[in-house]
């Protein structure tokens, strides 16, 4: 029996300021999670392998599943793009939309928190973050998996009833319930999969 | 005993720093985030910081003395600040930004140079503050940090 591998959440941590950047890379580490930090929302969509302009993601390489992201924090005052801005774009982003968008502010401002809220973020934290606030993060990644979960699985009922039979889906390949047929996702916020590792959310094709 | 006595020493800077408002709570909470996996955090955040807002610090006296004074970008270099600031504990940087930042509000020049200059005094008296304080805790060794650490 394979045993599982507990391959830890990976945070995108975006913040202009480098002591803004060291504390948040430290409280996360410190709550077991693997970071990765950027100075500007474009850095971010970069790293989440989606031009700034574009919706459709750049070419999909094997390495960017290392990239997998499970979870991004970002401060909203940046020069340039916002952290707002930063969560419109990937809440438009037919790849990106599903995953946890955290946004951090040093004022508390509730017309802000809320307009962030009602873009899809999932949490708002005041500055300066606490370790006590790292522990809101992973039910958020959590609930994002199990709606993923949800439908794949709805996916593959569907295609079974269409019976088709040979639509082995696995980790790396795109996502079929997107829109964009020409959308090469590699559903880069999935972690990737070792070889041992039975990930709680596999699906594996149902053969008659 | 010599080591009791740098230890005490270390208890007793910190608890001035607190009691005179150089630093609040935040400090703590980056005490608590160094261990032996990072166990110079919290002077380097410290150093970031310090090198983040002398930076910030130029800015702002540069465009403070253009003409005509951009209050918009004054303020905002001075949020900057303020938001770094209250990342590490710095209560009476913050509360300088703050004073700052009312002055913009009221397009008030004269107040903004003078609160920048206390700022500047602010910045100055953390930085030799805290480089004693580091320096007094690296005599104590980092086994005894955690301990010291604790109010």
């Amino acid at each position: 029996m394979a045993v599982a591998i507990e391959t830890p959440f990976h945070v995108l941590a975006v913040d202009d300021s480098l002591p803004d950047r060291k504390l948040i890379e430290r409280l996360l580490k410190t709550s077991s999670f693997q970071v990765t930090t950027v100075d500007s929302g474009s850095k971010a969509l970069e790293f989440l392998g989606l031009h700034a302009h574009e919706d459709s993601p750049i070419s999909v390489q094997a390495d960017q599943q290392e990239a997998a992201v499970n979870l991004i924090i970002t401060d909203y005052c940046m020069p340039g793009m916002t952290g707002y801005d930063l969560l419109k774009k990937i809440k438009e982003s037919s790849c990106l939309r599903d995953i946890p968008v955290v946004i951090m502010s040093s004022e508390n401002i509730p017309s802000r928190i809320n307009r962030c809220l009602e873009e899809g973020a999932d949490e708002f934290f005041l500055k300066p973050v606490r370790l006590s606030d790292m522990s809101k993060l992973k039910p958020h990644i959590l609930k994002s998996r199990c709606k993923e979960q949800y439908q794949q699985e709805q996916h593959l009922q569907s295609n079974s009833e269409s019976s088709n039979s040979s639509n082995p889906t696995n980790e790396n390949s795109s996502n079929p319930t997107n829109e964009n047929s020409s959308s090469t996702c590699s559903n880069s916020h999935k972690r990737k999969a070792n070889d041992d590792e039975v990930l709680p959310h596999a699906t594996r094709p149902k053969h008659n | 005993m010599e080591y009791s006595n740098l230890r005490r020493q270390t208890i007793f800077m910190k608890k001035n720093l607190f009691d005179q408002g150089y630093l609040d709570e935040q400090f703590n909470q980056l005490e608590e985030l160094q261990d032996e996996s990072s166990p110079n955090f919290v002077e380097e955040v410290a150093a970031l910081f310090f090198k983040d807002s002398s930076r910030l610090l130029t800015n702002i006296e540069q465009a403070i003395d253009k003409y005509p004074q951009d209050f918009y970008r004054l303020d905002s270099l001075m949020h900057q600040l303020k938001g770094s600031g209250s990342s590490i504990g710095a209560l009476r940087m913050k509360n300088e930004c703050s004073v700052f930042k009312a002055n913009c509000n009221d397009r008030n020049l004269e107040g903004c140079r003078r609160s920048l200059q206390k700022m500047k005094r602010e910045h100055a008296t953390l930085k030799q503050k805290l480089e004693s304080y580091f320096q007094l805790l690296r005599q104590v060794g980092p086994s005894e940090y955690a301990v010291s650490s604790r109010k």
